[in-house]
């Protein structure tokens, strides 16, 4: 179990672990089942952003366009279920398709013509900005019971709840990480972004991985803009400006390397939480104001990779000591 | 010339028609044409850069022929790539060895055909299917380690296991034995042999001529991209067929080597004591100013890492070391090559070429870095050097220009050959300098060798060709288990002994 590929992971659920433990410690009320439900539910939109974009960094690639297309899919669903008047279910499936649908355009583009997925998924970003400018510039609300319902929904464990996104984005999780380790795309996800050329050699059919990829993440981002849209009830086009970023560095925090190949999807878990531990303890010492928050939020994210690899080290030699 | 020898009228299994591919500024294949019957072992040779491997990249539908006809089991035969070779019962073991290093061995066993449940990769039984896979080329690994954890060897043979295990009818080995030591290469042959008498048919590419004879039944030989003959292995002596590979007669390879010992006051290097827990017992050696120090043993006898720890790729904790009599602590390559040392790794795929730079600037790398980036060497120097050594190693290439990934693999190792003798190091450490390369130019890289030895460089070869240890070195240290078993000099040198001292 503990061995080369599962190290980066193992060390990250271990600064994570830490990161509470120190919360739980220093701040009253930081322990228990009250703040791990708000935890999962604040984060449930990053994180599943997340899980679709570890596929495409496992694949060697990258997506910047994941944040705009939260923005698009909100104001998708309020173009839909105000304007339209159309049933928030229905809205869902078709701004989730619409999501898809472009996440694969984006995967034909740039495994047809072989460009660097930066400058395609670049292109999508101000793209899909642009279209949620066109369907409406200002904050709408999206006003539905069947919508209010489902933000309401929730699971009471103890003094926490376990609302609806919370387990949407628990089931995505699932599901990301049954794809890629237990399915043969999953695998070609892997064997592409371990090394292109060879997996061609082999068979793997590398070109349609790729579209399969985008269209993946395009899934994974437009589920996490209708999260978005049935917690906070409401669209409008700034939502999600640098959602992607916050995406790779959840990712990365979770063990998987940028050069493509090797990390797991759970990661994006670890990662997405790991952000989330450093906003709340932020959030419970209280004394920090907005502009030092993102500075502390930056050296913290430096500190705790810096850690992840000194745990990653001493563990290689521990282990190259035991299995002598 | 020009013959083709016909098989005993059974319909062949597959039949080419006078296929020809050009890629920019060379034409890699001429209208050659190629025939092989069910449970044929069939050679086919030719020196670097002759087009063996891009015959079989157009087989295999790597790259899309530009004329000709592909007859597979009577049927017209068009692969798109490799995979789709591969579902019409072509498996491939391609040069470079194209496996996955980041997956496990498991995974790149079982890559594309994962054993499933309830329509799901059942790990378990993906583990157990690659063990079956392992057994039948005699691997006793843990498939559950990344690949890149072990040996090219061992990748190699994983990459061999994988090609069996799909049910092919046809199986192509692009220079299979090139990193295998003797043993695994019998195991190879072994397995070769009971694959045959399955009735499959397999295409053989190699530059051991031994291996040939051993194991073929025909040979076809390409020379410069035409297509010169197909033979009865049996019916052609050896010098005919080198005559038919570099297109003349070759002197016997048994030039005589100067044994005198030189004279140890002399010593470039001397090491006592040198080594790395878990990685390298401590090894006494000393090398000699014009002296080479041939390195024997089997694939993980401890070769490479002696020449890794003498070049400061890995750091020694115990041990001490003296560069011409000063005592010296190398902590890093780039302070090994100021203190005139070069290494020339096994790896070249790995270590070694940067695929997308041309051959001029791969050539030049070592140098550069040499003598500090700052002082950019002048674009006339450089082409008057890449140039000479182009001629000297007789590399095939059209240009210096040319990104060396196209060069043929054969060639891409003179590249990098190249690549440290223009460095002119003190000691020049060489892991198998002549993996892959055609019996012309093993024959030039020798004499190269012989040459620099004469003008006072020291050379350490790892080699695992005890044949050509025993022509060029003046000592040869034996390795065992990652310990220095024995020393051998002069007339003690001989195959046999050699032999001798790792079968103890
Ligand atoms: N992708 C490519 N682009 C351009 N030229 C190429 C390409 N691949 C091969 N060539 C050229 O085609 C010729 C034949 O190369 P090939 O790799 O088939 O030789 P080979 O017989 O396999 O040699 P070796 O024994 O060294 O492996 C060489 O001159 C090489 O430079
Ligand atoms: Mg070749």
């Amino acid at each position: 179990m503990l061995n080369e590929r599962t190290l980066p992971l193992i060390s990250a659920i271990i600064v994570l672990l830490l990161l509470y433990g120190f919360g739980s410690i220093a701040y009253q009320g930081f322990f228990g089942l009250r703040l791990a439900g708000y935890l999962l539910t604040d984060n449930a939109f990053i994180i599943v952003t997340a899980v679709g974009m570890a596929f495409v960094i496992l694949s060697g690639g990258i997506d910047l366009s994941v944040g705009s297309m939260i923005a698009f899919v909100c104001a998708l669903m309020a173009l839909l279920v105000v304007k339209f008047q159309i049933h928030p279910v229905v809205a869902i499936a078709i701004s989730v398709c619409v999501g898809t649908l472009f996440g694969t355009v984006m995967g034909l583009v740039i495994a047809i013509f072989k460009i660097q997925p930066f400058i395609v998924t670049l292109a999508g970003m101000f793209l899909f900005r642009g279209l949620g400018y066109v369907i409406n510039t200002q904050q709408v609300k999206i006003d539905h019971p069947f919508m209010s319902s489902l933000s309401e929904f929730g699971i009471i464990i103890g003094q926490g709840e376990l609302n609806f996104v919370a387990i949407i984005m628990i089931l995505f999780l699932a599901l990301g990480v049954i794809i890629s380790r237990y399915t043969r795309f999953g695998h070609n996800v892997y064997a592409i972004g371990g090394d292109a050329q060879s997996a061609a050699l082999i068979g793997v059919n590398v070109p349609w991985t790729t579209v399969k990829v985008y269209a993946l993440s395009g899934f994974y981002s437009s589920v996490a803009g209708v999260l978005f849209a049935v917690a906070t009830g409401s669209a409008y086009p700034e939502i999600g400006i640098a959602v992607e970023l916050d995406a790779i560095a959840a990712v990365v925090l979770g063990g998987t390397l940028l050069t493509g190949g090797v990390g797991y999807v759970f990661g994006a878990f670890i990662g997405g939480m790991t952000f989330g531990v450093i906003q709340q303890l932020i959030n419970f010492d209280g004394t920090l104001n907005a502009a030092s928050t993102r500075i502390v939020i930056g050296a913290l994210l430096l500190l705790f990779i810096l850690l992840q690899k000194i745990i990653l080290v001493w563990a290689k030699k521990f282990s190259a000591k035991g299995s002598d | 010339m020009g013959v083709l020898e016909p098989v005993v009228d059974v319909q062949p299994l597959l039949e080419i028609k006078n296929i020809s591919k050009g890629f920019a500024g060379v034409q890699a294949l001429n209208k050659v044409s190629f025939s092989i019957a069910p449970g044929e072992i069939h050679a086919l040779l030719g020196e670097n850069g002759a087009g063996k491997s891009t015959f079989i990249k157009v087989l295999t539908g790597v790259y899309t022929r530009d004329s000709g006809k592909i007859l597979f089991d009577g049927q017209d035969f068009h692969a798109t790539s490799s995979g789709h070779a591969q579902t019409q019962g072509v498996s491939t073991v391609y040069q470079e060895v194209n496996l996955i290093p980041t997956m496990t061995v498991t995974e790149n066993l079982t890559l594309l055909q994962q054993p499933k449940r309830f329509g799901l990769i059942s790990p378990k039984r993906a583990k157990q299917r690659a063990l079956e896979m392992l057994e039948r080329v005699g691997l006793n690994i843990d498939p559950s380690k990344q690949l890149d954890s072990y040996s090219i060897a061992v990748q190699q043979l994983v990459a061999i296991a994988r090609a069996i295990g799909t049910k092919a009818k046809l199986l192509i080995l692009d220079e299979p034995t090139a990193s295998l030591d003797a043993k695994e290469v019998l195991r190879l042959f072994e397995l070769m042999r009971q694959l045959k008498s399955q009735g499959i048919s397999i295409i053989f590419v190699t530059h051991f001529l031994d291996q040939v004879y051993e194991i073929t039944d025909r040979i076809t030989v390409l020379r410069n991209g035409s297509f010169i003959g197909t033979y009865a292995t049996k019916k052609l002596p050896q010098a005919e067929l080198i005559h038919a590979m570099v297109g003349k007669s070759l002197d016997e390879l048994t030039s005589g080597s100067n044994r005198e010992t030189s004279d140890s006051a002399d010593d470039v290097l001397r090491i006592q004591n040198f080594g790395k827990q878990r990685f390298l017992k401590p090894v006494d050696l000393s090398i000699a100013k014009g002296e080479i120090v041939g390195l024997a043993g089997m694939l993980g006898s401890g070769r490479s890492e002696l020449c890794e720890i003498i070049f400061g790729a890995q750091a020694v904790d115990q041990g001490s070391m003296e560069i011409a009599q000063n005592a010296v602590h190398i902590k890093s390559p780039k302070q090994a090559i100021d203190h005139g040392l070069g290494y020339c790794p096994e790896d070249r795929k790995i270590d070694g070429i940067i695929a997308e730079l041309s051959v001029r600037e791969n050539m030049i790398l070592a140098l550069q870095a040499k003598r500090g980036w700052l002082k950019p060497i002048p674009m006339t120097e450089q082409k008057a050097m890449v140039e000479s050594m182009i001629e000297r190693l007789s590399i095939k290439t059209p240009n210096l220009n040319k990104p060396i990934g196209e060069l043929s693999g054969g060639n891409q190792q003179k590249v990098i050959l190249a690549r440290w003798l223009l460095t002119q190091p003190t000691l020049l450490l060489l892991d198998e300098p002549t993996r892959g390369i055609d019996i012309g130019a093993h024959h030039d890289i020798i004499a190269i060798m012989k040459e620099l030895c004469e003008q006072g460089m020291s050379l350490l070869v790892a080699s695992s060709e005890l044949e050509e240890l025993v022509i060029f070195a003046h000592r040869v240290v034996v390795m065992k288990d990652r310990k220095k078993v024995m020393e051998l000099t002069g007339s003690d040198i001989s195959q046999k002994s050699i032999v001798n001292a790792i079968a103890q």
